[in-house]
């Protein structure tokens, strides 16, 4: 990839080619079809967004999201326990701040003007928000807690650099804590996966199947290219087989078949079986999203592994792997974005999720039909979700980018 | 040293991946007591030697009741997280006769599709789910169920507005009705009119929710669809009270308890406490009123609470059986009038709902 140095030119821009009005007539009014374009759009932009705003002010009846807002987030999880989802929020806030820190340690500043901005905007959300005051100062102070952890993080980080390596390890036993958090057992009461719900489903349901399914994927791409028949054989049969089926189709033999098939008297969580079927249909998607990176690795990488001693297990891990996955970081974001939204289709077979918790609030005699309401709100945290891990994603690209 | 970095993301990424695997395997343990009978769904005689549904119930310790979990006033999620709703009730009045306790019943939400099979692979003890009653679901070759006592006859109805002047079914000649296309629905309308020889100028659309816009909109001037729907949906107009549902009731939709074939002795406690809780409003044996009734001296009444025979010991319960189911939510009338009737926003007339004693079709056989 060659940059080419920009063509030095004495001359000085004309005066009418910079301003806002310059850039208006070039972009939006060059001629007369474009005019004419602009002009309509334009029109029915506003119009559409000012009815929108009409709809939002007067018709809608926003009630429904604040009596509701519990259920959105954690379904039926009993109001004594709620405390548990808290400190996970909590541990989770702390984990991320101190990993900023510790990872952006060389930065000349750790609080940049867009991040102070982002978070400016997090806490007016946080004290706006129609949730009770002790909830909002709940928010507040964990937007707080992410901050000073990153202070923390970035003060320790420069003391002790080697500990970024922990930091997975942490990411890893934090997991096993929320875990412990949500289910109960071991000194906290349990709660079944039935009472599990909203938001906190959502995410767990997305995150499991995430972590389960990336591994698998990975192996999967890796049999697909393997040279023993055998092992090749059965991942061209898995992933073509799971390629083959809707997910919904997945879920329904998942949740109704797999006990039929089952010896009497053991009875699969519902939770888990969604969990699995999840985690296999995005397995052989990724699978060949990795087969493709893999496949855009020169030969000459491995060949030279092999010239300087490496067999081809650790050629495979050291040298391929990472620039193989570097180059699917996009398509296997996108493959997880489509599985946070894939987790609605769980819904469908009964499960209290985001969507499922909403037709059931919507079946509530007190609010039937807000629709519009209950759906732009969950949509709006879809989005969040999304745009998360999509912005996440581009991030690392650009930490990772090392174009030769 | 860039390169390094990616490895140690990829091999983070597998540890992390890992250490997550670890976590479920926990829940991979059968839960307790599980379903002890695979094969309730198969006509198997296997059955006859195990313990069947009912001990597997009670050494649960808790029934575990499928539902719809999201129709209005029938079964739904309320803002406290408490499931609510008639279906829901009738649950927890089995629960209470089963238990002593109302809440040892643990919901399980079924779409149309999954409801059959969830009964069937023994998933849910019972439905109560707004499951029509008909031959083939009830025939050991069709879907083989056992329907317990209708708890909610429905049938399709039509909603006017009271502008209209329209007060039954022969006056909606010549006009417009909003009705939602390849459904039982469309066809009854059409059955109804001509039987009834009259023209109905028919509006169709593919979507109920864009019906009732239409609705709303005035561009039909009646609508049809199950009561029960019409009833919520009405709530959602902007004046609900300017809209009559007519009394005309098109098509029979009895909707009631559904449990696996082939399982008497687990059906019949279901049926009778469902119609227990019927019977209860024929006694006037109320939520409020049900200890005093205890004392009653009416031999009819001291049976039916077990204060004498042994009743709840034929059917396998507790003898005061009914007085817990009463107190659970109270009695059929009232768990109507709560949850879809007066007491509600959904307002639904009884209708064919009432007692027998009053012209409706709830009725009882006698607790001897």
């Amino acid at each position: 990839m060659t940059t080419a140095p920009p063509s030095l030119s004495s001359t000085r821009p004309p005066a009418a080619q910079v301003g806002a009005i310059a850039w208006l007539r070039k972009n939006l009014f060059s001629n007369w079809f474009s005019a004419l374009l602009t002009v309509v759009l334009g029109l029915l932009l506003v119009r559409t967004s000012l009815g929108f705003l009409t709809w939002a002010t007067t018709t809608a009846q926003w009630a429904v999201i604040p009596a509701n807002l519990p259920l959105f987030f954690v379904g039926r999880y009993p109001v004594a326990q709620y405390w548990r989802i808290w400190a996970i929020v909590g541990i989770l806030a702390t984990l991320s701040g101190l990993s900023w820190g510790i990872l952006s340690r060389n930065l000349a500043k750790l609080f940049d003007r867009n991040i102070l901005i982002g978070f400016g905007v997090a806490a007016a959300i946080a004290v706006l928000i129609p949730a009770p005051i002790p909830y909002r100062i709940l928010l507040l102070a964990l937007l707080g807690l992410v901050l000073a952890s990153a202070w923390i993080g970035r003060l320790v980080g420069q003391r002790m650099p080697q500990l970024g390596q922990w930091l997975s390890l942490g990411w890893g036993l934090s997991l096993l804590v929320v875990w412990w958090l949500i289910a109960g057992g071991i000194g906290l009461p349990g709660v079944r996966t039935n009472d599990w719900g909203g938001l906190m489903l959502t995410m767990f349901m997305s995150v499991t199947s995430i972590l389960l399914c990336f591994p698998l994927g990975i192996l999967l791409a890796l049999g697909r290219q393997s040279k023993l028949p055998v092992l090749r054989w059965i991942a061209i049969a898995f992933i073509e087989v799971i390629r083959g089926v809707p997910l919904i189709t997945l879920l329904f033999v998942g949740a109704y078949m797999v006990p039929l098939f089952l010896p009497g008297g053991i009875r699969l969580n519902q939770l888990l079986l969604a969990i699995i079927s999840l985690t296999l249909f995005s397995a052989a998607y990724l699978a060949e999203n990795v087969r493709g990176g893999l496949q855009s690795v020169p030969r000459g990488q491995a060949e030279a592994a092999n010239a300087l001693g490496l067999n081809s297990v650790l050629a495979t891990i050291l040298i391929v792997l990472p620039q193989a996955l570097k180059v699917s970081i996009p398509t296997i974001v996108g493959q997880f974005i489509s599985l946070v939204q894939d987790t609605t289709l769980v819904g469908l077979l009964g499960a209290f999720e985001m969507l499922g918790i909403s037709r059931s609030i919507l079946a509530n005699p007190s609010f039937i039909g807000r629709y519009a309401e209950v759906y732009l709100f969950i949509g709006a945290i879809y989005w969040v979700l999304c745009y998360a891990m999509s912005l996440g994603s581009r991030r690392l690209e650009k930490q990772l980018n090392t174009t030769h | 040293m860039r390169k390094w970095n990616s490895t140690l993301l990829a091999v983070s990424l597998s540890v992390a991946a890992l250490t997550a695997c670890a976590a479920p395997t926990t829940t991979t343990t059968a839960s307790p007591a599980g379903s002890a009978s695979p094969a309730a769904g198969s006509a198997s005689p296997a059955v006859t030697g195990s313990p069947g549904r009912l001990g597997t119930i009670l050494s649960r310790g808790s029934l575990i009741c499928g539902v719809e979990g999201t129709i209005p006033g029938f079964s739904f999620v309320d803002s406290s997280g408490k499931y609510t709703g008639l279906d829901v009730d009738v649950c927890r009045a089995i629960a209470a006769a089963l238990f002593g306790d109302p809440e040892k019943v643990e919901f399980r939400n079924l779409d149309s599709t999954a409801r059959f099979p969830a009964v069937a692979s023994g998933e849910v003890d019972l439905l109560s789910r707004n499951t029509t009653w008909t031959a083939s679901r009830d025939a050991a070759g069709g879907n083989g169920l056992e329907f317990a006592p209708t708890t909610f006859f429905d049938g399709q109805g039509v909603m006017t507005s009271k502008a209209s002047g329209i007060t039954d079914f022969r006056g909606l000649d010549g006009k417009a009705v909003c009705v939602e296309t390849g459904t039982t629905t469309e066809l009854n309308l059409a059955t109804r009119a001509t039987e009834a020889g009259i023209k109905i100028n028919e509006v169709k659309f593919q979507d109920s929710n864009a019906g009732f816009a239409a609705y709303q909109e005035g561009r039909c001037e009646a609508i049809t669809s199950d009561r029960s729907q019409l009833a919520a949906k009405r709530t959602a107009l902007p004046n609900p009270d300017d809209n009559i549902l007519l009394e005309d009731v098109l098509s029979k939709e009895p909707l009631g308890p559904v449990t696996v074939n082939n399982d008497s002795q687990w059906f019949d406690v279901v049926r009778w406490v469902t119609y227990g809780l019927i019977q209860a409003e024929e006694f006037g044996i109320t939520q409020a009123n049900v200890e005093q009734k205890i004392q009653d001296k009416s031999p009819d009444i001291k049976r039916f609470l077990g204060t004498d025979g042994d009743l709840g010991k034929q059917l396998g319960l507790a003898p005061d059986f009914m007085v817990n189911a009463i107190k659970a939510g109270g009695n059929y009338g009232e768990i109507y009038e709560r949850n879809i009737g007066a007491g509600s926003q959904l307002k639904i007339d009884r209708g064919l709902n009432k007692l027998w004693t009053d012209g409706g079709l709830m009725y009882s056989p006698p607790f001897r």
